[in-house]
């Protein structure tokens, strides 16, 4: 393939990583940091509040998943350097360590004994000397295969599965093999599909870890929490809109998202950074779009890649969410929202060989700087995944 | 070039999907199998707007639904040839 040896322009960051935005966030360790975090990134412009809704009195895997998803977002490639504001210093402190183990420059604020006015002028002269210290990074040159790229589709209907998944597909049967690293997640949304996704494992161990994990989420989760069946849930209301019937139908055309050849190496938790290597992951997420796309973000993916039939708006705050549909009908009424137009699939004016092509070309320009349809409207949804109520 | 109405996943499949927006009952429709690419032609005897399913022979009730050349549910009514299918003759196994 001529497209998959391409070189883009990217930031490599201390510890190697090619990143493909220089952010610099304000991070809040709680929710009730969110207003001195958001009052920082007022005073200093280039930089980035990203308020969230959790943080206080998490235990045990929850609080575990919290710290993973705060030091996995500030350690993300795309950003160069954070602030860390929380309520107490302890917390603040074990996030700021995790992401200093990148070697990128980050330091921590608690309010406590201090009060928001103190808090929120240290942290912005702080900022301000990291935002002159980013905006002179230098970009250089990488090889596109060093992407990071996960996916995740939303609002789907049944032409995801016959136009902008198989694109994305046909993208990662394409680049994998030189080297890039791909995820893909929804663990409600395989059901149905879960011995076909267990098929597509590359070695028995792989596969046996997901069923495992297919399994505890089905006996955790829905049984532990249904109340009649997941009928109004999955698929959703928007998916029978656009023509999915059943949830075996939709896991099929979700799969259709890691090609023919692709296989997965590893299973990783939510949030979990892959540590064998380049290859395609499996992560145990939700469907839900800003909290999958969050979780992937967190463990390191730099660029996502979203197919849409219906037409989902998510955004995320430090990763471009390049969105691909195959839909006439929404590229006509919402097409602003959309990044990559497959509707050539379903008149047959394009194959999926090509549609991949295009895709690919969007993720290096999108590598080298192209703002996505989701930057440009302003998307930032930051969501996180909670896995049961505070103590 | 004539743009197909309906696309079938494999060849094994009783349900196609409508790719048009307007489909109108009565359309003699194009149908092309993506997987190799053949074609045929069907009547839809439904409006059937698009992204939604048409059974490609008569369905009955209890019959396993193939699309992806996989079971995608049972069916829980009638549904004639070039007719509708969706939720009100369609259901999952699972839920």
């Amino acid at each position: 393939m001529g497209n998959s040896d391409q070189k883009i322009q990217a930031w490599r960051r201390e510890n190697g990583r090619v990143g493909v935005r220089n952010h610099v966030i304000i991070l809040p360790v709680d929710d009730i940091s969110n207003a001195a975090c958001e009052a920082v990134a007022n005073n200093v412009k280039g930089t980035m509040a990203l308020p969230h809704a959790y943080g206080r009195l998490q235990f045990g895997a929850d609080l575990d998943l919290h710290f993973r998803t705060m030091i996995g977002t500030g350690a993300n490639p795309n950003v160069a350097a954070v602030i860390v504001i929380g309520i107490e210093p302890d917390w603040t402190q074990v996030i700021v360590d995790g992401i200093a183990e990148t070697g990128k420059p980050v330091t921590g604020f608690s309010i406590e004994q201090k009060g928001d006015f103190e808090t929120i002028r240290q942290a912005s002269w702080k900022a301000k000397e990291y935002v002159h210290w980013a905006t002179e990074l230098q970009k250089e040159s990488c090889d596109l295969s060093e992407l990071w790229v996960s996916t995740k589709c939303g609002e789907s209907d049944t032409t995801t599965g016959l136009s902008s998944c198989p694109t994305v597909g046909n993208m990662y049967d394409k680049l994998l093999p030189h080297g890039l690293t791909g995820v893909f997640g929804e663990t409600s949304e395989i059901t149905g599909a879960e011995h076909i996704c267990a098929k597509r494992a590359a070695t028995p161990e792989a596969a046996e870890k997901f069923m495992k994990t297919f399994q505890a989420y089905q006996d955790e989760v829905i049984e532990a929490h249904k109340t009649s069946d997941l009928s109004d849930s999955q698929p959703t209301k928007g998916n029978i809109l656009g023509g999915l019937t059943t949830i075996e139908e939709k896991a099929l055309g979700n799969l259709e998202k890691i090609g023919r050849t692709s296989r997965y190496i590893d299973v990783l938790e939510p949030a979990e950074a892959p540590a064998m290597g380049p290859g395609l992951y499996y992560m145990d997420t939700s469907s839900a779009a800003a909290e999958c796309v969050t979780l992937m973000a967190a463990a390191g993916y730099v660029i996502h890649t979203f197919p849409t039939g219906q037409g989902n708006v998510v955004g995320n705050p430090i990763v471009p969410v390049i969105k691909i549909s195959g839909n006439p009908r929404t590229l006509r009424t919402m097409g602003e929202h959309i990044d990559v137009d497959v509707t050539g699939v379903l008149t047959r004016e394009q194959t999926i060989d090509q549609a991949g092509d295009a895709l690919i070309d969007m993720i290096r320009r999108t590598a080298n700087g192209r703002h996505t349809a989701a930057e440009a409207l302003g998307h930032r949804e930051f969501v996180m995944t909670k896995l049961y109520r505070s103590a | 070039m004539t743009h197909p109405q309906l696309l079938v996943h494999d060849r094994d499949d009783n349900v196609g999907v409508v790719v048009v927006e307007g489909l109108t009952a009565g359309t003699d429709m194009l149908c092309v199998v993506t997987a190799d690419n053949s074609d045929f032609r069907l009547t839809v005897t439904d409006d059937v707007p698009i992204g939604h399913k048409v059974a490609l022979g008569d369905l009955s009730e209890g019959d396993t639904v193939i699309k992806y050349g996989a079971d995608i549910g049972r069916m829980v009514g009638p549904a004639a040839k070039g007719s509708h299918v969706h939720t009100h003759n369609l259901k999952t196994k699972r839920w």
